[in-house]
């Protein structure tokens, strides 16, 4: 097979298997791309470990503990199929601590507050679960089979984020300001999430299969969904020229691009400090791996 | 070592390949799998599988085209209507 006919056979809808022939920069994408989530995966559990000591109650607080559990595990998954590709787990834990390896922009930015938690369940799930959905028709099999677990797990995230959000918005006044406060610092990061709008036709991404949908696409697939539910409970979003047009399509104030770019080379808020901390435990609990390995 | 798993949903039906996982030896891939794929109660039971032991058989050529064990072998139209009409019941059909 050429790499035209490999193309060809993508754009018919084809999936390919880990032992199948591929052009090398289609595995290499691959590789970046999923290995860029699964260590999205890794380090978002540290904003709300953060929390797990924290949490209002103990429903709350098992609740919390098990989104951990189950990021950690989605994880495991993903790290598992770019291990297939030909990248051990070990080398991507290392290029991560290292510094050399992506993680999502939400990621690098601190919680201060009870109220991100419930924002980032709710709507950093909501956003990640877009961009998750539209993969289960990646052109990558093994890594399109694993999303049906992982979306299905998200889905109990947002609804568990929602209810916090919810709780605090029907409390007091001060809990209210909290939630609003909370959702104002994390606007941008959200609006920079979906990445910049680069033309479908011009995005590798979406050449090989491994995305299906647009980045512009899923930013308004993301307004479309949860701005109303935000404006129904009386939270206001943090941009005056937020506008949904006749055409539906929604209008928004420009995202701070420089920003996602110095976030993500690992300039963030948070990021030397959660690199640090998941570098610590890389080191701390290698002798967990040793042990558990020599058995 | 790695673990190809095998998840059923319901009881009586299929098991469909879930995941894979790495693990020492079985009873760590046991306990990764009964975490990883059922701790919600989302299966009914699961196949843990070394991935040696799974034997992948593909290409599967039909060089002589060999129609007689398939569906599509067997067009019945025309000697359908042939027999109905030595049976004299291909009017009464259309009619």
């Amino acid at each position: 097979m050429t790499e035209s006919e490999f193309i060809e056979y993508l754009h018919a809808g084809g999936q390919v298997e880990a032992g199948d022939w591929m052009p090398d920069e289609y595995r290499a994408r691959l590789v970046k791309f999923i290995q860029m989530h699964g260590s999205s995966e890794l380090m978002g559990v540290l904003p709300e470990r953060e929390w797990i000591l924290r949490a209002p109650t103990l429903q709350r607080k098992l609740a919390l503990t098990a989104k951990v559990q189950d990021e950690a595990g989605h994880a495991q998954l993903i790290y598992r199929v770019v291990e297939d590709l030909g990248k051990p787990r070990e080398q991507c834990l290392r290029e991560l601590v290292d510094g050399e390896a992506k993680f999502h922009n939400v990621f690098h930015y601190p919680t201060k507050t009870w109220g991100d938690v419930g924002v980032i369940a709710w709507l950093v799930d909501a956003a990640a679960i877009i961009s998750q959905k539209a993969l289960l028709k990646c052109s990558y099999a093994p890594y399109a089979r694993i999303m049906k677990k992982i979306c299905w797990e998200e889905s109990f995230h947002i609804l568990h984020g929602r209810d916090v959000v919810l709780a605090m918005v029907n409390g007091t006044a001060t809990q209210r300001e909290l939630v609003q406060e909370a959702l104002d610092r994390w606007w941008g990061p959200l609006m920079q999430f979906h990445g910049t709008k680069i033309p479908p036709d011009e995005d590798p991404m979406l050449h090989w299969r491994i995305k299906s949908q647009g980045n512009e696409e899923a930013r308004q697939q993301f307004l479309e969904g949860y701005v109303p539910q935000i404006w129904e409970i009386g939270l206001s979003v943090p941009d005056t020229k937020l506008r949904r047009g006749d055409d539906g399509v929604w209008e928004y104030t420009e995202p701070d691009w420089d920003e996602l770019r110095s976030v993500v080379t690992g300039h963030g808020p948070s990021s030397a400090e959660r690199l640090a901390l998941r570098r610590r435990f890389l080191d701390q609990e290698r002798w967990v791996r040793e042990l558990v390995l020599a058995a | 070592m790695i673990y190809e798993v095998f998840r059923q949903e319901r009881k009586g039906q299929a098991f469909q390949h879930a995941g894979s996982l790495d693990a020492p030896d079985v009873a760590f891939a046991e306990t990764w799998a009964h975490e990883q794929y059922g701790r919600r109660g989302e299966s009914e039971a699961l196949w843990v599988v070394p991935r040696d032991a799974v034997h992948e058989v593909h290409d599967f050529p039909d060089e002589f085209d060999l129609k007689y064990r398939r569906v599509d072998g067997y067009s019945l139209k025309v000697r359908l209507k042939e027999a109905r009409e030595r049976a004299g019941t291909d009017t009464a059909r259309a009619g």
